[in-house]
């Protein structure tokens, strides 16, 4: 059993980590897309691996599903396509900064002595987070509805045709 | 090796984190831009959801953050396309570069 998870988490982090690179390197941005949704999908299964099926779902419908699809339509609607991928002139410093932060945060993570439990997780999550969404943090549920609602507004006027 | 902990995941969210910092900053492409924050976001999930499954099992309230991240990204993503969208009419281009009406 444990060696299986081991496998399955290194298959789906090189998956995950392959595919990002190859969205931030390739020269077409429609593939760049394509393989966005890999790397979403790869994720979804490393959330299956922590034991969040709920969140695994959502990964799926949210962002391999909703959010491509509106990467896909607006690469579509732009002629982005014929542009490509064109990068900065100077991407060296960018490099350095982005290894720098890698650096740091790798350090912090490996220098820090966790608190890790060793109690069992929750078996069936979905109930789990379905009590705390609606009791305690209903307040920022409702926020949250308000959010999306005001982010719904703000597109349409956005993209609505002057008269 | 194979014995997953809290570490690995933390390093992979830092790798997935980092590649999207790259691609945010060294783009041009507006959209290619929010598909690197759209990396960044997922590393930052990982993150969540690998201390909710490690530090504190039984409880679950990194991952009801982790939802929150997922509808304030699916909100940001809907308000960067259109906002790409109407650069691209008044421009004809999504050069993050060339967008500067606002510099003084």
């Amino acid at each position: 059993m444990e060696v299986g998870v081991g496998i399955a988490f290194w298959g789906l982090a090189a998956l995950s980590v392959f595919s990002a690179l190859f969205v931030v390197f390739l020269r077409n941005i429609f593939r760049a897309a394509l393989l966005l949704v890999l790397s979403f999908l790869s994720v979804a299964g490393l959330y299956v691996l922590l034991q969040a099926e709920f969140l695994a779902a959502v990964q799926v419908l949210i962002y391999a599903g909703a959010i491509s699809i509106l990467i896909v339509f607006a690469i579509m609607l732009t002629g982005d396509v014929r542009q490509g991928n064109p990068a900065i002139r100077h991407q060296w410093p960018v490099f350095a900064l982005a290894l720098a932060v890698l650096g740091a945060i790798l350090f912090a993570i490996f220098k820090t002595s966790w608190k890790v439990s060793s109690e069992a997780p929750i078996e069936n999550s979905t109930v789990g987070i379905a009590d705390a969404l609606f009791n305690r943090f209903v307040l920022p549920f409702e926020v949250a509805s308000v959010l999306l609602l005001a982010a719904i507004l703000g597109a349409i006027i956005l993209v609505r045709e002057r008269e | 090796m194979l014995d997953i902990g809290l570490q690995h995941y933390l390093a992979l969210s830092a790798v997935l984190f980092s590649i999207g910092l790259f691609g945010a900053l060294s783009r041009r492409s507006a959209v290619a831009i929010l598909m690197a924050v759209e990396i960044m976001f997922n590393a930052v999930n990982i993150a969540m959801i690998a201390f909710s499954r490690f530090v504190t099992p039984t409880l679950l309230t990194g991952q009801v953050f982790a939802i929150f991240i997922v509808t304030v990204a699916a909100a940001e993503v809907a308000l960067g396309l259109a906002i790409v969208i109407s650069l691209y009419r008044a421009r004809e281009s999504v050069d993050a570069g060339e967008a500067n009406l606002m510099k003084g």
